[in-house]
This record gives structure tokens, sequence and C-alpha cells, in this order.
């Protein structure tokens, strides 16, 4: 089981609490698929990605940045329980949707990209070591049940 | 991953831009590498004092990102560029190489929390890019 210091939770929690879910999810998102294009390989069915302009103006990317990033508060809502919560998530990663795992962490390091930007110097050395290791749960817990 | 012509004028556009902040960013880069990836620390022991943000690490940091901004200029051939660098890390350093893609990740965080406007998404790939092409030269005498 991870262990949480206090300090951690009241980072972590803060983030969250001021974190415009569609914008950091798009932006994230966006990102990932303009930073890393092999990930567009599992957005086929959501119409034009055909360069760095239309992925920004793809409503369908940004509905599903923000779908992305509320499905990190289950990991917020059951931090000591990250591994458990997110086990039928993983199985559906991995036996329907069928991503492979690395491309998490690709997505984790674009949300980091983004939420720097969004905090300047607000997103201070403890600040992004608390959130590099809460990512890091997320990440290992998602990529478990492949099987 | 080669960098395409835009790429690299992307890439030295957006260095020039951060000039005046680039010892900075190098410093904080490297102390967020070993405060985040504390692993990192391993390369250090002959140090005092390895912790983020200590004078060894900063002047450590700035260094780095002196010798980043010189493979910049050399971008059209960084292999030949970084010849003698990557004797040193292949030779002396031995650097196990996915440290080098971890401090590339930290370099890209104080970029965008300098710059959060410049670092656009076709700024970052770009930059990842060579980045990884500065990564790759650096590791080309390893084996």
């Amino acid at each position: 089981m991870v262990e949480w210091t206090d300090s951690e939770r009241a980072i972590i929690n803060s983030i969250f609490s001021t974190l415009d879910y569609e914008e950091i999810g798009r932006k994230s998102l966006c990102r990932c698929l303009i930073v890393y294009p092999w990930t567009q390989r599992y957005f086929g069915a959501f119409g034009n990605l055909y360069n760095a302009e239309t992925i920004m103006a793809n409503p369908l990317i940004a509905a599903h940045g923000t779908k992305i990033l509320h499905g990190l508060d289950r990991a917020l809502k059951n931090m000591d329980d990250i591994k458990n919560t997110y086990a039928e998530l993983s199985l559906l990663h991995s036996d329907k949707l069928h991503v492979d795992p690395d491309n998490f962490r690709l997505l984790a390091d674009c949300l980091t990209v983004v939420i720097a930007a969004k905090m300047g110097t607000g997103f201070t050395v403890e600040t992004q070591v608390a959130w590099q290791k809460f990512l890091s749960v997320v990440v290992s817990a998602l990529g478990r049940q492949y099987h | 991953m080669s960098l395409s012509a835009k790429q690299k004028a992307t890439v030295k556009d957006f260095f020039g831009k951060m000039s005046t902040r680039s010892d900075d960013i190098g410093a904080e880069a490297l102390s967020r590498l070993v405060a985040v990836y504390p692993q990192t620390k391993s390369y250090f022991s002959h140090w005092k004092d390895a912790s983020p943000g200590s004078a060894p690490v900063r002047k450590h940091g700035i260094t780095i990102m002196g010798g980043v901004y010189d493979a910049v200029g050399k971008i059209d051939d960084l292999k030949a560029g970084l010849l003698s660098l990557s004797e040193l890390h292949a030779f002396m350093l031995r650097v196990d190489p996915v440290n080098f893609k971890l401090l590339a990740h930290c370099m890209l965080v104080c970029m965008s929390m300098v710059f959060p406007e410049e670092f656009t998404p076709q700024v970052h790939v770009a930059v990842d890019k060579f980045l990884a092409q500065l990564a790759l030269a650096l590791c080309e005498k390893y084996r």
C-alpha cells in the first residue's frame, strides 16, 4: 500500500481543488497527441487529427480530455487504495481499448507540463515531487491488470 | 525521429528566447531531477550535498544547460559535434541512458513554468525531439 504524508495529500488535493477540468484535460490530451503522434492510433473515430491546429480545435478530443481528467478524481478520492480503485479501468484499457500502458506515462508527462504552465512558480519542487508520485501510482495501477 | 528544418528553427528560436533564464532553468531542472527521481543522486555521491537546490546541484545544472546550448549550435550534426562529450559519458561518467529522458522531462517542466505562452505543443515536440537526439548523440560511444 502506498503511504502518503499529510503534506502530500494536501498538495494533491490543492491541485485538484483549483483545477479547470475542461481546460487542463483538453490541453493535456491535445499535447499528448501532438508531442507523441503515435498515440493518435487510439483515436481513429475522433475525426480530424491532421495537424496540431486541427487537433487543438477538435471538440471530441476536448471532451475526451475532460473525461480522462475526471477519471483521476477516483484516485484522488481513494488515495489509500488506488490499486484496487483502478482494477476495472485497467482491465478496460487492456481488454477493450488495447492501449499500450506506456501511453499512460506519456499522457501523465504532458499533464505535468500543462499543470506546470498553469501554476508557474506555484509548481514548486515539493509540489512536483508529490504530483509525480501520485501520477506514478495511477499509471502503475492502470497497467496492473494487463495480461 | 530526426528534426525537420522547421523544428530545428523552432528549437533555435525558443532557446534564443530562453537565453536570459537558461541558468535558472538549468539549475532548477537538475534540482527537480534529484528531487523527483531520487535514484539519480547515485551519480553525485562525490558531492557533500546532492539535495535539490544545493549549490553543487545548481552549479552543475547550469553546466549541463550550457552543454545543451552548445548542442543547439551543432543541431545539424549532433553526433559529430558531441563526440568528445559522448566519450566522456561513455567511458568516464557512464550515466544510464534512461536518466537523460528523466532530465529532459524536468527541463521541459521548467521551460513550461517559465514560458507558459511560448512553450506551445509545437515547441514542446520540437524541443523534446531535440533533447532525445542529444541524448542519442551522448550515448553514441556507449557500446
